[in-house]
């Protein structure tokens, strides 16, 4: 491992100021558990960490019922699983959080971090797909803000510029009779990258007889998580049946673009897919059913 | 845990706790990794990118200029030992390839292959100054399988190597080093008596023991030429053979100092960075630290060879195997040496069979050169017939544990390869196996299945030492010189204070570096409890002598007048005349002065070891996982010392058996690449993936073993794929021939039934 330089400003301004100062050579340190894991394999060369551990605005998470939930970049993963209303409001984003490597590594890996880490098959990134969050972006200049399927381009890479950091994510509050799932499929039963990874939100009408809405993303399937409009489309409207859950995962099988490496093959992702899409979506209409 | 317990013993079957416990489980326990020294250097590897490639040259100029840069070493840094090699011959391990395997000369034959080493003053600087080594290569076709390898034409690794064709040497250059044969009966003729015949074709991936520790090597090679090496290791007198071969010294210049040892299952029997951290301390004149990363763990050091096995076996209705054979090609790596000689002698060890013949295969491939592992060699061969003896009793309709039963080895009967049995538990074991509840319990739900299979092992004995030493608390101190990978020291302390009368907690084991106990073969062959319990028995049964003759001077009576009993001394005329082993430990120094005892053995008559194992699995019709639901293992341990210690060796056998069943395997790119060289990626099982692993001890004790041990360690992991392989067939109706059994295997498989089904 190379040796760089480490800051750690308590001041959102100086944070920004700090990144924008070395642009591509710098990034954003949050739980560490992808970063200092690619410096010291070599992957990754930077000649400053930012740690923004110490920033409020970086580290906030509150929950309200009409703002919804916000979620900042740097908060790890086991603070979102613990504080009660959030889990109780977004059990979709549970689900994620709390398959993001393992006990030790929820103490550290954050939301945003996984994020802005872009790997195809990150965890969370197909359940903030399917909440609909939105990234909130920053630099020492400006402020913007993209919906989260928008948020990586490629993998390993997103919208970042040289000088922006992500700040925080916001998750419009649940609507009324929804219900969210975030599922994955692994060799293993922990500890492991997902094969595939779907992410579904449905809302029901006030019978829970019909789709108003739903959207459905994926992970581990294309160069970034995919938002799988066709599904969605192919469920609102429609009867709550297996026969319309079973064209939304025909529309996702067909959107998937996988490849084949040493995880798994084409032929099996694009299987998982609609197996997981059809499972993932059976519990998002439960959850919705329950409230 | 269901237990035939031991009479007229008081230690031996208890379960103390073990005394390097605390310092583990607290961090304490010192490994070789932890080891810190004034002035330490710290040494990395630089390891080829091609599987296979000839070195053209290598440039180290530019890495030498780097400030911090102490040393570099390549292989033109290393002794030349021909004349050695020479007189050697063949040993344990072949001297040159060891050689060129510490560190490539001429060719690179596997991804990770070592071509030189830097020694700087931080880990950091070292690993840039790899950066900086240029190494001009000249690639060449891998070649990754047996198939590959002994296709007509094929790239050829050894150019220098021929083929051992059942005992005659080969004309042409090939990369199958050895074909043998082990022949009993007439196999034809048992084909003919059968009443059905199963023949598969099946293979193995090549899998990593996966020990948690990576191996590690600390060297000073002292102003007056001793060299000190602290390392990770099986064997310290085996590694301190390999380092003053290897360096061209003479056997006492090396002195090797076993640290704790983060688990070995047979991988931590050869040398890699030992010899290299000597060779940069030379250059230095300072002590050198290299410690492996997982990925060269994974790419440069032994895994367990990948297996292409061809089995054939006839039975008739009655469930006598009338004729079996089969076929064995493994992987040896880069260099000969793989475990197909062991596989092949255990392939049809558990029954006993008229006709019957076993050819061997050992084959080299552009992987790293294999090692052992657990049981090497026996997995594989498992795999192929108790799968297939799975399917002789579907085709016959029998049960398996009774068709077992039926052909099953005892006393007497002769393995294929020759040697007749003594005292066996083989049958003892089928038994407790088909009697214990889990075996007739309801699967309870669909798509479950459940498995059977059994395994066999050799065990081993061998040479070892031991000395103990009478504190005047009554304590002893031990010190033998066999390293713990597995609970040893605690099995061994208590064969000691069994002797004596003490309680286990009273013995103090030490283990010693190659200077300060007696020669001690490897910790390997689950031959510890066995050889090294021989060992201090005899040392104890020394000191309890000495203690007698002490007891006899003290009250001035002949020694044929004192007795001694759980740890009391007393006078046979006047029982009332006693004194504890403490009393009397207490009065050494005045009495006469400190007693100690000694003993070195050659152990032999290891008592073999068989297993048998019931699984219960559920496949995910969707998604083609299977999940381990229950699990049982029971085993023949002869008698066990310390059962938790016992039990914890069939537990972990069995783990790494579904490890190995399910999901591990290296997996290579067209170039020969592995490309999932971290636990991420290979995919041992976790916690999660397993359930409690119930054990059932059966003891038919060894009697060559004063208390009856036999090995324990390494035949659990030799039913585990069979057995799973079998549930697996029983929960979808698919007979699974090509390990690891993963997810996207079984959903392909499945697909193509559900297509023929169509």
């Amino acid at each position: 491992m190379r040796s760089f330089e480490y800051v750690a400003p308590r001041v959102l301004s100086e944070a920004l100021a700090a990144v924008a100062e070395r642009g591509e050579r710098a990034r954003v340190l949050a739980g560490g558990t992808d970063i200092l894991v690619q410096l010291r394999a070599g992957r990754r060369q930077v000649d400053r960490l930012v740690d923004v551990k110490a920033i409020p605005e970086v580290n906030e998470l509150s929950y309200d019922p009409h703002r919804g939930l916000r979620l900042g970049a740097a908060v790890p993963c086991y603070r979102v699983y613990e504080q009660g209303s959030v889990a109780q409001a977004y059990p979709g984003l549970i689900d994620a959080v709390s398959l993001v490597g393992g006990t030790q590594i929820q103490g550290r890996a954050s939301v945003g971090g996984n994020l802005c880490n872009a790997a195809p098959s990150g965890d969370t990134i197909p359940a903030l797909i399917a909440l609909g969050a939105v990234c909130i972006v920053a630099s020492p200049a400006t402020t913007r803000e993209m919906p989260a399927e928008d948020f990586c381009t490629a993998p390993g890479r997103t919208v970042l510029q040289p000088g922006e950091m992500l700040v925080n994510l916001r998750i419009p509050p649940p609507a009324r009779r929804s219900g969210a799932a975030y599922l994955r499929f692994i060799p293993r039963n922990e500890m492991d990258i997902a094969v595939v990874g779907v992410g579904a939100s449905v809302v029901l009408d006030d019978a829970r007889q019909r789709f108003v809405s739903a959207r459905i993303a994926l992970g581990a399937v294309a160069p970034t998580p995919l938002l799988v409009k066709a599904a969605g489309e192919a469920l609102a409207g429609q009867d709550v049946s297996e026969r319309s859950i079973e064209a939304a995962a025909a529309a996702a099988m067909a959107a998937a673009r996988p490849i084949t490496d040493m995880r798994g093959t084409v032929e099996q992702r694009r299987h998982l897919v609609g197996a997981l899409t059809r499972r993932a979506l059976r519990r998002a209409i439960q959850r919705a059913s329950e409230e | 845990m269901t237990s035939v317990s031991g009479k007229g013993v008081q230690v031996v079957g208890t379960r103390p706790i073990r005394h390097d416990g605390m310092d583990k489980v607290t961090g304490r326990a010192l490994y070789g990794a932890d080891i810190q020294l004034p002035g330490l250097l710290y040494g990395k590897v630089l390891r080829s990118p091609h599987a296979h490639a000839r070195i053209k040259s290598i440039d180290t100029s530019r890495a030498e200029a780097l400030p911090g840069v102490r040393a570099i070493i390549t292989a033109q840094d290393m002794p030349d030992i021909t004349e050695r090699i020479g007189e050697l011959g063949e040993t344990m391990y072949n001297l040159s390839y060891l050689k060129e395997n510490v560190l490539a000369s001429r060719k690179v034959l596997y991804k990770g292959h070592a071509v030189a080493a830097v020694a700087a003053t931080s880990p950091h600087i070292a690993e840039e100054a790899l950066a900086l080594i240029r190494v001009e290569y000249e690639p060449l076709p891998p070649v990754m399988n047996v198939k590959e390898a002994m296709t007509k034409g094929a790239p050829l690794l050894h150019e220098d190597l021929v083929t051992d064709e059942l005992g005659k040497n080969g004309t042409q250059p090939s990369n199958v080093a050895k074909h043998f044969r082990f022949q009993k009966g007439d196999v034809e003729k048992g084909f003919q008596q059968a009443d059905v015949i199963v023949e598969r074709e099946l293979q193995t991936a090549t899998v990593h023991q996966g020990y948690l520790e990576p191996q590690n090597a600390t060297a000073l090679w002292g102003a007056d030429g001793n060299v000190t090496v602290w390392c990770s290791t099986q064997g310290a007198f085996m590694t301190r053979e390999q380092v003053y071969q290897l360096l061209d010294l003479s056997e006492a210049k090396v002195k090797v100092v076993p640290m704790e040892i983060g688990g070995g299952f047979g991988g931590k029997i050869s040398a890699y960075l030992e010899p290299v951290a000597a060779l940069l301390s030379r250059k230095t004149g300072r002590p050198v630290k290299v410690v492996m990363s997982r990925s060269e763990v994974f790419e440069g050091t032994g895994p367990t060879p990948a297996a292409h096995i061809k089995v054939k076996m006839g039975a008739n209705r009655a469930g006598r195997i009338t004729g079996a054979e089969i076929s064995l090609y493994y992987e040896a790596g880069a260099f000969p040496g793989s475990a197909v000689q062991a596989g092949a002698m255990c392939a049809f060890a558990c029954y006993n069979l008229e006709n019957a013949q076993v050819d061997g295969y050992d084959v080299v491939v552009n992987k790293p050169k294999s090692a052992a592992y657990r049981a090497p060699g026996a997995t594989q061969a498992a795999l192929a017939v108790e799968t297939v003896i799975d399917e002789l009793c579907e085709r016959i309709g029998m049960d398996p544990l009774e068709f077992r039963l039926v052909n099953g080895v005892k006393e007497g009967d002769r393995r294929v390869d020759g040697p007749a049995y003594r005292r066996i538990g083989y049958l003892e074991v089928v038994k407790a196996t088909r009697e214990h509840p889990h075996y007739s319990a309801p699967l309870g739900g669909p798509n479950r299945g459940r498995g059977v299979a059994t395994g066999f092992w050799f065990n081993a004995g061998g040479p070892s030492s031991c000395y103990l030493s009478v504190n005047a608390d009554g304590t002893v101190g031990m010190v033998e010189g066999s390293t713990d990978i597995g609970g040893s020291r605690v099995a061994v302390a208590m064969q000691a204070a069994e002797v004596l009368g003490i309680p286990a907690e009273a013995v103090k084991p030490v283990v010693a570096d190659t200077d300060s106990v007696g020669y001690t073969s490897v910790t390997g062959g689950s031959s510890v409890a066995f050889k090294t319990g021989l060992a201090a028995y005899e040392a104890a049964q020394d000191v309890k002598r000495q203690m007698v003759e002490r007891a006899a001077r003290i009250w001035e009576k002949p020694v044929e007048e004192v007795e001694s009993a759980n740890g009391v001394f007393h006078l046979k005329s006047d029982p009332e005349l006693k004194m504890t082993f403490k009393d009397l430990a207490a009065r050494l120094l005045t009495t006469g002065g400190p007693i100690t005892g000694r003993a070195s053995v050659n152990a032999r008559g290891a008592g073999p070891g068989f297993a048998a194992h019931i699984v219960d699995v559920e496949v995910d019709p969707e998604t083609g996982k299977t999940q381990v639901l229950r699990y049982t293992t029971v085993q023949d341990v002869g008698r066990a010392i310390h059962p938790s210690y016992v039990e914890g060796q069939m537990q972990g056998g069995a783990a790494q058996g579904v490890g190995w069943a399910l999901n591990e395997e290296y997996v290579y790119n067209k170039q020969g690449d592995m490309t999932n060289s971290t636990f991420l990626d290979y995919r041992m099982p976790t916690s999660l993936d397993l359930p409690m692993i119930d054990t059932v001890i059966v003891e038919v004790p060894n009697p060559t073993h004063p208390y009856g041990v036999r090995g324990v360690g390494e035949v659990p992991i030799v039913p585990p794929p069979a057995a799973i392989a079998n549930a697996i067939y029983g929960a979808i109706g698919i007979r699974m021939t090509t390990l690891p059994m993963s997810p996207g295997k079984v959903l392909e498989a499945l697909q193509a039934k559900g297509k023929r089904q169509r």
